[in-house]
């Protein structure tokens, strides 16, 4: 754990310190403060995806079979699967979020955390909910990797986890809305910088919805698994 | 009536056909070996069984139940160790065994009743609270076994049960599986590639090939059959000597990466 814990802090560091100047010089205000909602997300979002991800070691060679063959709906188990996924993600963010602190970060307001907290839970929920559909529809490992370059990472740079969504260029404007990341991650700013590009409530409305969606989508899908 | 009655089932992958037209009975209290080459419609069949897999046409009844339309009255009909280990490393012995009485509704007094008699029968109490990543093969196949009985199944499923184990383990386990079949008339399915435990153990045998049943009745019945001194013999007779190539499964590859990870 401390080492997947190291990515963060190191972000944080480096892109903190590295682009402050020139955020400040844009009027921008402190990066270091900018980037740390970034980086929660970051954590969440690659927690999130892996822990969905196991099920595809977990349905031959784990615990996952017992439970198939187990008189329980796969619904009950999926979502007993990706709480507890999302749980975990949850934690992470919630650990990455005082590491922070090192950095110089402070939330504007720490009556606003519990409220985070939960916004963290739902973008959890969402992409562990993401990572088991597409675990459930891989066969092997082969894809994972694929998925984590392709999927992952495009969906964790355009999110405006580490540049604000101001003034993009169009097509960057649009995959950025097309991201439910973005929405995340500009909830979390919402409530610890006091800046927010969408809206909190639209951010929320939005990660409600999709949340929604890829719970139903992904308990489809995990409901036909067959080993 | 059978514990187990197969009509004509047959089990389709697009156009390849994986089990065709396959009908057996299994009796009550009896034990059945599941016997054939790679690539025969083995493992299929067993996932049509315990509810994994869905067929394609065919009756199926599994103490009365139709695996398709009952799946959970099959469920709490069969216990089942499968070929790879399905447990839960990080936790311990005794809360694997937790779980799976949660899982199956046991309740909680009669689980703790059931979950020390049954450690105790396959040998395990005495590591009841050590993790189960670190046990031996042999030590997680008594566990599961032990998992497997832990709500009383009419049937157990027993898929490639000595695979990698020492001589002692087998003959333990199979003297567990004697025992238990003699006393409470548990039903034992298995299959095996080491067609002499099959010929010493099992009452019944299935020989299927190319997804068709190509033998069916006692050891003694298939060596009389194919003029053989061993049923090992009559195997060969009856599925040909050429080895069966096939290519590497998903779940083979990932054996592989396992076995490049695990100690064991």
């Amino acid at each position: 754990m401390v080492g997947s814990l190291a990515q963060p802090l190191l972000f944080l560091l480096a892109l903190g310190y590295g682009f402050g100047a020139v955020f400040q010089k844009a009027g921008e205000g402190s990066y270091i403060n900018f980037l740390a909602p970034g980086v929660i997300g970051m954590s969440i979002i690659f927690t999130s995806i892996f822990s969905g991800m196991e099920i595809i070691w977990d349905r031959q060679f784990g615990f996952l079979k017992e439970t198939l063959v187990a008189p329980v709906s796969r619904f009950n188990i999926m979502l007993g699967r990706t709480l507890g996924g999302a749980t975990v993600a949850t934690i992470q963010g919630i650990i990455v979020f005082f590491i922070s602190f090192i950095a110089g970060f402070h939330p504007y307001n720490w009556a606003l955390v519990p409220v985070l907290i939960l916004v963290m839970m739902l973008v959890a929920l969402l992409f562990t909910a993401l990572g088991t559909m597409i675990a459930s529809l891989l066969d092997d490992m082969q894809g994972f990797q694929l998925i984590v370059n392709f999927l992952v990472m495009p969906l964790f740079f355009l999110s405006g986890a580490l540049f604000p969504l101001e003034g993009l260029p169009k097509i960057i404007d649009i995959l950025a809305k097309i991201d439910p990341l973005s929405y995340g991650i500009d909830a979390f700013r919402a409530l610890l910088i006091n800046t927010s590009h969408f809206g909190l409530s639209t951010d929320l409305m939005v990660l409600g919805a999709i949340t929604f969606v890829f719970l139903s989508l992904g308990s489809y899908s995990f409901s036909k698994i067959q080993i | 009536m059978d514990i187990i009655e197969v009509k004509n089932l047959t089990k389709k992958f697009g156009s390849f056909k994986a089990v065709e037209d396959v009908s057996f009975n299994v009796a009550e209290g009896e034990i059945f070996a599941f016997l054939g080459p790679n690539g025969a419609g083995k493992s299929t069949t067993i996932k049509i069984l315990t509810t994994l897999l869905r067929p394609t046409s065919g009756e199926i009844k599994l103490n009365g139940y139709n695996p398709a339309k009952n799946p959970d009255a099959v469920r709490h009909s069969f216990g089942i160790v499968f070929q790879d280990p399905s447990l839960d490393d990080e936790l311990t012995a005794y809360e694997n065994m937790e779980f799976h009485g949660v899982l199956y509704d046991i309740p909680w007094k009669l689980r703790k009743e059931r979950i020390e008699q049954l450690m105790k029968f396959v040998e395990l109490w005495d590591r009841k609270n050590n993790l189960v990543k670190e046990f031996s093969g042999g030590m997680k196949r008594r566990l599961e076994i032990a998992r497997g009985l832990l709500h009383h199944p009419k049937i157990f499923f027993l898929d490639e049960p000595t695979l990698g184990l020492d001589p002692q383990t087998r003959n333990h386990m199979w003297n567990y599986l004697k025992e238990l079949n003699k006393t409470e008339k548990i039903t034992v399915f298995f299959t095996t590639h080491y067609i002499e435990e099959a010929e010493n153990i099992a009452q019944k045998v299935a020989i299927i090939d190319h997804g068709r049943i190509v033998a069916l009745g006692t050891p003694q019945e298939l060596k009389e059959k194919n003029n053989s001194n061993s049923l090992e013999e009559a195997f060969l007779n009856l599925t040909g000597k050429t080895i069966r190539d096939e290519e590497a499964s998903p779940v083979d590859r990932l054996r592989t990466r396992r076995r490049g990870w695990a100690r064991r």
